[in-house]
């Protein structure tokens, strides 16, 4: 029976479902608690890390960096991406939410299993790092808490499904559905398949916590562990692209350049992007070269080249319908008189840049099968995916949240001039942490290591003087990153809490130029110098990396 | 705009433009350079990691590192007898909580056939400054054929957390010219 209530937006005259409305509230809430908890936790991680600060003791720093990561990586992220499923389907198809007492189920599974995790963590029962690779093991409420959390998450998918299903059966829009709904629509497929992984591999070892299963072979849990570890991350690439897409479509009214590409890109995501646990496996024992060489590059690189195309069809959208909107002049007016002082557009801008260059150049190098093995487990991973998940994921979530409050929460932005700086703060911090780590990773800094001076130990060791510049640098970039991120809370909970609320019609578009001419960015006329530049840069500089680091390659030892 | 229905409702029909078409292709082509690059290093590359394995026990593995320190120690660093198998030959290397043992003496541009298993949790083989990284996984041997082909004092970092003492897990590999060694 239809009993949903539904308000309709000033703004966007989309309906809004109440229900849906108060979900995606709830759920993003809980999103930001646990981002401003896990930024803490690596906060303290980076400033242990810096040597001179050194800040934690062990047990503290090795527990504060299973909980970072539990905290921001799985919480923050799903939280929030449960969020933009319910309104990518409920909102933005103005369709009733299938199902909200469900979704309130769900909500409650994931807040439960994300605290019992918490909990076990905090009793320092359970610091097996947020890969808990047996046979270390943690305590059971660990696996349970994260078993439950799984749970609910598959349900909240399975609502997105749902609503998709009867926004169609109730004709609630016409033709095909939103080029950013089909990239949510991206994630919640991928989130099935990983949570799928994440509950065959997880059950086993709460059972094996338990005693009742003796042994849980290492390798096979890391093959399935990263199933749902990797493609988790392809959950977010989905779903930050879509949201690139959402804040390009509602700033400068921007459409893709063909609907056609931008759908077959997220689609090379969903046939492909699961065959990333290899990216885990390329120095382990057991496995053949080939697996390794056809998992590890998805096929040929068939979902890099997905990402590569949104690389050219994000910004290329933009500067089609700045020039259509009269920025016009040259190669790059368009990106020039870009709203860079909308945090929703630096933000996301930022996010797509990074993104790029950070995350995806150095995840395609360190993914190749012989280049791995002078890359593995240094602080280049933490560095590489710095880049794609804190850079790319939480900055373009960061970039939805000032649409999401007056949106959703129907409230203005408090310490408008703040949230203005937010993005470059979070932004500089984010890529300088990315960056340093990379580097102090290339030197072959261990990563999840308390003393890189090894002055505890029998034998001396330490790593090169550069090394420590870099891990010095690195802090100072979480410092950057964290104050960032506090700005971010208290701009979310003063507007979302304090803010005035909304009245009528908002103008989220940004300021547009001069009329233009009349047939620019049809699909006649279609140019964009601009970004052909930009991607141009972006190729010659991924082309040149990847090759210098066959060249580090070389100069180690031979073996076979 | 990507927040509402295509505009047109046959979107699948529309031409692709020029730019994207072009940018397909290159990067279609760029993955194409990378994934054969990984087998052509297979055939021409001097750095593979090998793939030969074997089940194992810690007690197995542990039984046949010790005989070959029994046989072949030369001396001890820092506690850890310095094992100098003959060049050629097998070489064990076990990781443990919270030492890589034994200290290896390895001569230089001499190929071994380095066995790496764990007794306990999975470690991580970091090799530095040289900066080779392999997985340790208890129950399985791993059979790297190696040759060092740079003289030096090396040192092995564990770099997969193994529990409160990871941090101080350390091992050395000694590279000896074999011109000046007798």
């Amino acid at each position: 029976m239809n009993t949903a209530l539904f308000r309709t937006c000033p703004t966007t005259g989309l309906k809004v479902d109440l229900q849906a409305q108060a979900l995606i509230k709830a759920n993003a809430v809980a999103a930001v608690v646990f981002l401003a908890v896990g930024g803490l936790f690596g906060l303290s991680v980076a400033l242990t890390r810096w040597p001179a600060v050194h800040l934690l003791p062990a047990d503290w720093f090795y527990l504060a960096l299973t909980a970072h990561g539990l905290d921001v990586l799985l919480l923050w992220i799903i939280f929030f991406e449960i969020a933009v499923l319910y309104f990518a389907s409920s909102t933005l198809l103005n369709s009733r939410l299938a199902a909200p007492r469900l979704g309130w189920i769900a909500f409650g599974l994931m807040l439960g299993g994300g605290l019992i995790t918490n909990l076990s963590v905090l009793q320092g029962q359970s610091t097996v790092m947020f890969t808990s690779y047996p046979p270390l093991m943690a305590a059971q409420h660990f696996y349970l808490g994260l078993i439950l959390f799984a749970v609910g998450a598959l349900l909240a998918c399975g609502i997105f499904f749902g609503t998709l299903v009867i926004a169609r059966e109730e004709k609630t829009y016409r033709g095909s559905i939103p080029l950013v709904t089909y990239g949510a629509l991206t994630a919640a497929i991928i989130a099935v398949f990983t949570l799928a992984s994440g509950a065959i591999i997880l059950i086993p070892t709460w059972l094996w916590s338990l005693g009742i299963i003796s042994t849980i072979d290492p390798l096979m849990y890391k093959l399935v562990w990263w199933a749902m570890g990797h493609a988790s991350q392809q959950i977010n690439v989905s779903a930050h692209v879509a949201i690139w897409y959402a804040i390009a479509a509602i700033l400068f009214g921007a459409k893709p350049l063909s609907e056609k590409v931008s759908r077959g890109a997220f689609l090379l995501y969903i046939l492909f992007l699961q065959l990333a646990s290899a990216h885990h496996l390329l120095v382990e024992p057991g496995l053949s070269s080939e697996w390794k060489v056809f998992n590890t590059s998805y096929a040929m690189y068939l979902a890099v080249l997905g990402s590569l195309i949104h690389g050219l069809t994000v910004p290329g959208s933009i500067e089609a319908a700045q020039r259509k909107r009269g920025f016009d002049k040259g190669f790059f007016e368009w990106l020039r008189k870009a709203p860079w002082g909308n945090p929703a557009f630096s933000g996301m801008f930022l996010s797509l840049v990074m993104f790029g260059f950070l995350g995806g150049i150095s995840g395609v190098v360190m993914g190749t099968e012989q280049i791995n093995i002078i890359i593995h487990n240094t602080l280049y991973v933490p560095g590489h995916f710095h880049g794609t998940v804190v850079a790319g994921t939480t900055l373009a979530f960061m970039a939805m949240t000032y649409l999401l409050i007056p949106l959703i929460f129907q409230r203005e932005i408090r310490f408008p001039r703040l949230a203005k700086w937010q993005p470059y703060l979070f932004g500089l911090g984010a890529g300088g942490i990315s960056l340093f780590m990379m580097g102090a990773g290339t030197l072959g800094v261990s990563r999840r290591h308390w003393d890189i001076t090894f002055a505890d130990s029998a034998l001396d060791f330490s790593y090169p003087e550069a090394a420590f510049l870099m891990l010095a640098l690195n802090g100072l970039s979480a410092i950057a990153a964290a104050t960032g991120g506090l700005l971010y809370i208290v701009i979310v909970v003063g507007s979302v809490f304090f803010g005035r609320k909304v009245e009528g019609k908002l103008s989220l578009a940004a300021p547009s130029g001069p009329p233009a001419v009349a047939t620019y960015g049809s699909s006649e006329s279609l140019r964009i110098p601009g970004t052909a530049v930009l991607v141009g840069v972006f190729f010659i500089a991924f082309v040149l990396y990847y090759f210098v680091n066959w060249k580090y390659l070389s100069d180690i030892w031979p073996m076979r | 705009m990507a927040i509402s229905p295509p505009t047109e409702r046959l979107w699948w029909n529309t031409p692709i433009h020029r730019p994207e078409l072009i940018w397909i292709i290159v990067a279609f082509l760029w993955g194409l350079v990378m994934f054969f690059m990984m087998i052509y290093w297979h055939a021409f590359g001097q750095q593979n990691l090998a793939t030969e394995t074997y089940r194992t026990t810690p007690n197995a593995f542990y039984a046949k590192t010790e005989a070959m320190v029994q046989q072949y120690r030369v001396r001890d660093v820092g506690g850890l007898p310095v094992a100098r198998p003959p060049a050629g030959g097998d070489v064990y290397l076990i990781g443990r909580m919270w030492l890589w043992y034994p200290a290896l003496e390895l001569q230089k541009d001499q190929t071994y056939r380095l066995h790496l298993s764990s007794l306990d949790l999975q470690h991580g083989f970091s090799l530095q400054p040289i900066n080779i990284n392999v997985q340790v996984h208890p129950g399985y041997e791993h059979v790297l054929t190696i040759t060092p082909d740079q003289a030096g004092e090396y040192s092995i970092v564990c770099n997969e957390y193994c529990g409160l003492g990871h941090h101080t897990m350390l091992g050395k590999i000694f590279v000896t010219d074999a011109r000046v060694t007798p």
